[in-house]
């Protein structure tokens, strides 16, 4: 081996040594955004907060630093033995001479390849139309059954069961309890689904809920299995897994995805304020319609009272009266006339009649010679001389004896 | 249509505010005599008053199946 020259070049400190790699380090594409991972060990949590650990595999070790404020955004508790993804950038301590991963956020190991298989699945049943939309039923408007698959111990229970309470206290809630992760999880929540299918009658919404968790933790929903029965499910599912940002199979798969468990109580009911308030808008129509025949009838009625009016026989009768009374009132003109004319015509008679009276006659001076047997003498020729006969005046009659008798030729 | 006022007390919030509607729609159309206006009427009354009922009297009901029933 040949050795270094030494009077050569000046020596580096080792401060500049260091600082150099350090530039390396830092300077390096790969290293200053890179994904680890190893098994936790050597965990430590400084009074300062700040946490310290090693990272290793069967062959290599690794020192990282978890500041504190990275330290607090961790998603699960980490701990030694534990097998886990590390995000950071390498830095190197100068003091130790040390490289080390400076660690801003942790996964479980194999998320990341999780990660791939909840992709390959989520392709592979899209590609059967398990997510169509048009598989989604709609909701019933007023559940009276609520079926919840989900742990009898978590909080999200609790936040569904208030939610219930609060916004639609009429129904009854079936809980099917079952894990909602670790191995156990997929194959109970399916038959905590069917349990509630089954049911005598059903539920009339599933609710299918977890609060949130890692990747990890929301895997149960990711699985297959669920995912296809939550497909199946007789029952309308509404599914709640997680906060807003976490997405599962699930969600696809139901028939309406809520961002929580307390999201999916509340897009599974009715809220009671709205149905007093729509029961009160009922109650007002109901009232307004009820009077509606009554009023109908009523216009109607006095409708048929003005036809009825109108075809009367009082209008008639009174027609009738007055063209009796007309035709009377003819009928007496008429008598009357008649009468006048009768009258009248009695009169002329009676003038004519008195005109005709022989008194009259007798009145104007003349006299009237009835012969001896008592009949009116008109001709001289009916009288004798001699013989008595009788004349009659106007006021009287006496007799007389009758003396030469003279024709008319002869006497004059 | 016209069940006996005391089955009301038998009906689902749905089932009472789904003939509510009914009720109030028949009396609306007039299609009926005054006499079965006046049924409906009542009928309505007891309804609505079954959906108040429902929604000051409720309390949420919870039932638990039996865990881990496996098929």
């Amino acid at each position: 081996m040949q050795q270094p020259l030494l009077i050569q070049p000046q020596s580096l400190s080792v401060t500049d040594l260091t600082r150099h790699v350090r530039d390396l380090l830092v300077g390096d594409e790969i290293l200053k955004d890179v994904w680890v991972s190893g098994e936790i060990s050597n965990f430590t949590r400084a009074v300062s907060g700040h946490v310290y650990l090693t990272l290793k595999d069967a062959n290599a070790s690794l020192k990282c630093v978890i500041w504190k404020a990275s330290a607090a955004r961790m998603r699960f508790p980490l701990q030694n033995g534990l097998a886990v993804e590390a995000h950071g950038a390498i830095g190197l301590y100068e003091r130790d001479g040390a490289y080390q991963l400076y660690i801003d956020a942790v996964r479980p190991a194999g998320e990341g390849r999780l990660y791939l298989e909840f992709l390959r699945l989520k392709a592979r049943l899209e590609a059967e139309g398990l997510f169509e939309e048009s598989r989604k039923r709609p909701l019933p408007a007023y559940p009276q059954r609520i079926g919840i698959v989900s742990s009898p111990t978590g909080a999200a229970l609790q936040d569904m069961f208030n939610t219930l309470r609060r916004r639609y206290p009429l129904a009854e809630v079936i809980l099917a309890p079952s894990a909602v992760q670790g191995d156990a999880a997929p194959l109970e929540l399916v038959q905590a689904l069917a349990a509630l299918a089954a049911c005598m009658p059903p539920p009339d919404v599933i609710l299918l809920a977890r609060g949130g968790g890692s990747l990890e933790d929301l895997w149960a929903f990711n699985d297959e299995r669920v995912v296809r029965a939550v497909a199946a499910s007789p029952v309308p599912v509404v599914t709640g897994v997680g906060h807003e940002t976490d997405v599962t199979l699930v969600d696809f798969a139901s028939d309406l995805r809520a961002p929580t468990p307390t999201g999916a109580a509340t897009l599974a009911t009715p809220d009671s304020a709205d149905l007093r308030m729509g029961l009160e808008r009922l109650a007002r129509r109901l009232e307004t319609a009820a009077r509606q025949p009554l009023l109908l009838r009523r216009a109607a009625l006095d409708a048929q009272k003005t036809r009825l009016e109108r075809s009367s026989p009082r209008q008639r009768l009174a027609n009738e009266r007055q063209r009796v009374d007309m035709a009377a009132e003819r009928a007496r003109a008429a008598m009357a006339h008649r009468l006048e004319l009768a009258r009248s015509g009695l009169q002329g008679q009676d003038s004519r009649l008195e005109a005709l009276n022989p008194l009259n006659v007798l009145r104007r001076g003349f006299g009237l010679v009835f012969q001896p047997g008592g009949a009116l003498a008109t001709s001289v020729e009916q009288v004798a001389p001699g013989q008595t006969v009788r004349v009659r005046l106007a006021d009287g009659s006496f007799s007389a004896q009758v003396g030469a008798v003279e024709s008319p030729s002869t006497g004059n | 249509m016209m069940t006996s006022q005391s089955t009301v007390e038998a009906l689902s919030y749905e089932e009472a505010a789904r003939e509510l509607e009914a009720v109030i729609a028949a009396l609306e159309t007039a299609q009926v005599t005054l006499e079965e206006s006046l049924g409906l009427y009542e009928r309505g009354k007891a309804l609505a008053g079954r959906c108040a009922a429902l929604l000051e009297q409720a309390e949420l009901r919870v039932k638990t199946l039996p865990p881990g029933e496996s098929a």
